[in-house]
């Protein structure tokens, strides 16, 4: 390797299981891989795939962090395989689906059913209101830092790592996340939205929106994106108390 | 509830740190002891012990202990899916905050029973309170193993608790929250050692004292400046 350090040989033990294949069970499969300079998951399971094992199901589009598509387990944390590299974990991995989401096969999960619900759910739109849409209007302009602001949370590419590593998103169907309760800290946030604050507390002032969030921050910690999860849920709950005692 | 959780959680939090600096002072003397037992019956105000006051205080943190108990179970695991799911997750994560919320858990639910016999012992016998009587209560009757548990239940509960209102509410976040939650976290040990070595030490003050007294329990003690000392009448 680069840095003068010998190949390791890798076990990549991945949990395999196609739901959708009659009498398939759960199990655990191991495959030998020899580590290459710079490698990540992502080039690790396609080797596999390519020299070892054709059937193994997994997702990846962008393979730069950006669309989130390669989520999954590593070593029973959530994480993209494609921004995970090799030679920041031990010479066995493990990896498995990610919980709480569909499973499809394999690595490979369904995150866009969930995160459409959860989107319909808490609207996750801009709302205007009716009578003052007018197409042909000039969109007003909004303030450098907002827009900034704004951009910052819609940094959010959906991949499910937050909801997996949410200890009361894996205890409860309900809990829309911290990928939900981001959603709306960044509609409130914007100045086309019409809704008030009464209206993002029906949408997330309970147990399974804002008020259903224990505060492990495992969200925060395990984001690849590096939002701010941490000070936007803490701030959104400060709003929807102040909403729910005040008015 | 949240609010009503974290306010309840907060004066309870921060009722445990006054009260263990309050039984601490057996480790300055048994006067001080004694001054600060009086104090809280009202026998500097009124010139007379009333150990009545001390129950009403136990009776109000009773009620808060009920209520933070009340709104904290809407969190637990509420069937045994929701607890493999939660065990599963946090050993599998290895995540710190994760782990440290199952160990408040846990010594939550410890302190649904801790918590409720020493407070009914308070309640109904206020008047137990004090050098003598509280080290003969740890000691010859045998208050001390039930002590030693809810200490460790209740500095582990409490501590964690108290950080985990902070990064809940953005409470000391600063410019920068990952600088602050790990300077928070610091002093989160920091204070749950400092209350568990105070604790011990205290809980280990009263053992010696009941065990030193206890041929001699149900007597009360009398500060030393109201008895002269019989050695000073010597000749």
């Amino acid at each position: 390797m680069a840095d003068g350090q010998a190949l390791r040989k890798l076990t990549i033990r991945i949990l395999r299981y196609n739901p959708r294949v009659p009498g398939d069970v759960p199990r655990l499969q191991d495959y030998e891989i020899e580590e290459a300079d710079g490698m990540t998951l992502f080039i690790a399971l396609n080797d596999i795939r390519d020299r070892l094992d054709g059937s193994i199901a997994f997702d990846f589009v962008c393979r730069a962090g950006i669309c989130g598509s390669c989520a999954m387990m590593i070593d029973g944390r959530p994480g993209l395989a494609c921004r995970t590299l090799t030679k920041n974990l031990g010479a066995v991995i493990t990896l498995a689906p990610l919980p709480v989401f569909e499973l499809v096969a394999d690595l490979s999960v369904d995150t866009g059913k969930w995160m459409r619900g959860m989107s319909e759910r808490l609207e996750a739109w801009v709302h205007v209101k009716q009578g003052e849409i007018d197409l042909k209007r000039i969109e007003d302009r909004m303030d450098p830092d907002l827009a900034e602001e704004i951009f910052e949370l819609d940094r959010c590419i959906e991949c499910g790592c937050c909801v997996a590593g949410c200890g009361t998103a894996r205890m409860r169907d309900d809990f829309v996340g911290a990928v939900g309760l981001n959603k709306i800290a960044r509609f409130r946030l914007d100045p086309r939205d019409t809704r008030t604050d009464e209206d993002f507390y029906e949408l997330v002032g309970d147990d399974d929106g804002v008020f259903g969030c224990m505060s492990l921050l495992a969200c925060h910690d395990v984001c690849p994106k590096q939002l701010p999860l941490q000070t936007q849920i803490a701030f959104l709950r400060r709003k929807m108390v102040k909403q729910g005692t005040l008015g | 509830m949240d609010l009503a959780q974290s306010a309840s959680g907060l004066a309870l939090g921060l009722f445990m740190w006054g009260h263990m600096f309050f039984v601490s002072t057996i480790l300055i003397s048994k006067d001080a002891m004694w001054a600060v037992t009086k104090f809280f019956e009202g026998y500097f105000f009124f010139g007379t012990a009333y150990p009545g006051v001390v129950s009403a205080v136990v009776a109000g943190v009773l009620v808060l202990v009920m209520v933070h108990a009340f709104l904290a179970m809407r969190k637990f695991p509420a069937n045994y899916r929701q607890y493999r799911a939660f065990t599963g997750h946090r050993a599998l994560m290895g995540h710190e905050d994760t782990t440290l919320w199952w160990w408040q858990f846990l010594t939550g639910f410890a302190l649904f029973f801790l918590a409720a016999v020493h407070l009914y012992q308070m309640l109904m016998h206020p008047g137990d309170i004090g050098p003598y009587g509280s080290a003969d209560r740890v000691w010859s009757g045998r208050w001390w193993p039930i002590y030693l548990v809810m200490l460790f239940a209740v500095e582990l509960h409490g501590g964690i608790g108290l950080y985990r209102l902070c990064v809940k509410w953005g409470w000391f976040e600063g410019k920068d929250p990952a600088a602050s939650r790990k300077r928070l976290k610091t002093a989160k040990w920091a204070l749950t050692v400092f209350f568990l070595v105070l604790g011990l030490a205290t809980l280990g003050a009263y053992m010696k004292i009941g065990y030193e007294h206890r041929d001699l329990v149900g007597e009360r003690h009398t500060p030393s400046w109201v008895v002269p000392d019989p050695k000073e009448k010597a000749p």
